[in-house]
């Protein structure tokens, strides 16, 4: 990995508690310049990347992720997006995303109704994308879950434009990689972890690949997803310039 | 003073483990002829409007853009004087 430093912007909204977990990795742990960005602030200001972290925002009320996508700074964020700037939405940022209609389909209550917590499989299913590009198709990645809802739904159309234009990230998948309901934890869709928008530049996923990236706590598996995206828009920057 | 009473359903092609669920508990109180359950939401809103027309036109627009997501549910509502 380059020397080059990118800056991200952690939004913090009311209820938000995995800002701090993104803001650690991405600050001592990948050592970029970090931020954290108060949802009622009116600009993403000169970040690189915008991370919607994990959480229960606005205490999950009326719909997970319904009343964030509201605050202020979304405005910011979607305008920022839609020049294609990278968003990285995790779980509850996930659920914001999809309720701004950044990416589609929702997340509804988990088919088993439980909330769960634990540690899933996920197999990357395209590397031609700036968050998975260091990995290779194929690849198991053991990144913890921890929802109640996170069960993602689209119609039939959505979906058969995802798996077509190969937008379709992470798939839970058993330890050698098979997709089977059986490793499907909240009854998704196509077994979708996690998915990317039409141009790439927006990516949702319910597992938190934040909680296994400090070598400190045994699992590291989510680095790759930080170290693509990093790369991803350094070589980009060195292009440019 | 209007008040709107609004129904949010899950759409039909949604599946609903929660009203499952509920809908096991009924069979084990052995309410059997209970064919299906299916949960949703009822939402109030008391509206400060002129006439009926525009307070049946904010509460669309509050359910188009917050009160419902049309990827997984409905809406309907019934206006009344408050």
């Amino acid at each position: 990995m380059s020397g080059q430093k990118l800056k991200f912007g952690v939004v913090v909204f009311p209820g938000s508690n995995c800002d701090h977990d993104a803001y650690h990795v991405l600050k001592h742990v990948l050592h970029q310049d970090v931020r954290f960005l108060w949802h009622k602030e009116p600009s993403v200001q000169d970040v690189d990347v915008v991370v919607l972290p994990g959480g229960f925002s606005y205490g999950d009320y009326l719909r997970c992720g319904a009343i964030a996508r509201f605050s202020p700074i979304m405005t910011d964020v979607i305008a920022f997006a839609n020049r294609g700037g990278a968003v990285l939405g995790i779980c509850n940022g996930f659920q914001i995303l999809c309720e701004a209609g950044l990416l589609p389909g929702a997340l509804l209550r988990n088919a088993c109704l439980t909330f769960v917590c634990k540690y899933v499989n996920l197999r990357v299913e395209t590397t031609d994308a700036i968050f998975t590009s260091e990995c290779k198709r194929g690849d198991v990645l053991q990144i913890p879950v921890a929802h109640g809802e996170g069960n993602y739904v689209v119609d039939n159309e959505s979906l058969h434009r995802l798996e077509e234009k190969h937008r379709i990230l992470f798939r839970y998948c058993e330890p050698d990689g098979s997709v089977t309901p059986g490793a499907n934890p909240n009854g998704s869709l196509a077994n979708i972890a996690g998915l990317m928008n039409e141009r790439g530049n927006v990516m949702g996923m319910m597992p938190h690949p934040e909680r296994a990236a400090d070598p400190v706590l045994g699992h590291t598996d989510g680095q790759v997803i930080f170290h693509s995206l990093i790369d991803c828009l350094v070589q980009r920057e060195i292009v440019h310039n | 003073m209007y008040l709107a009473r609004i129904v949010i359903t899950l759409r039909k092609s949604i599946l609903d483990p929660q009203g499952k669920a509920v809908h096991h508990a009924l069979e084990s109180l052995t309410m059997k002829n209970i064919c299906d359950v299916r949960i949703g939401k009822f939402i109030e809103l008391k509206i400060d409007a002129p006439d009926e027309r525009e307070a049946g036109r904010l509460t669309e627009q509050a359910c188009k853009q917050l009160l419902g997501n049309p990827v997984m549910e409905d809406y309907s509502f019934t206006i009344e004087k408050a």
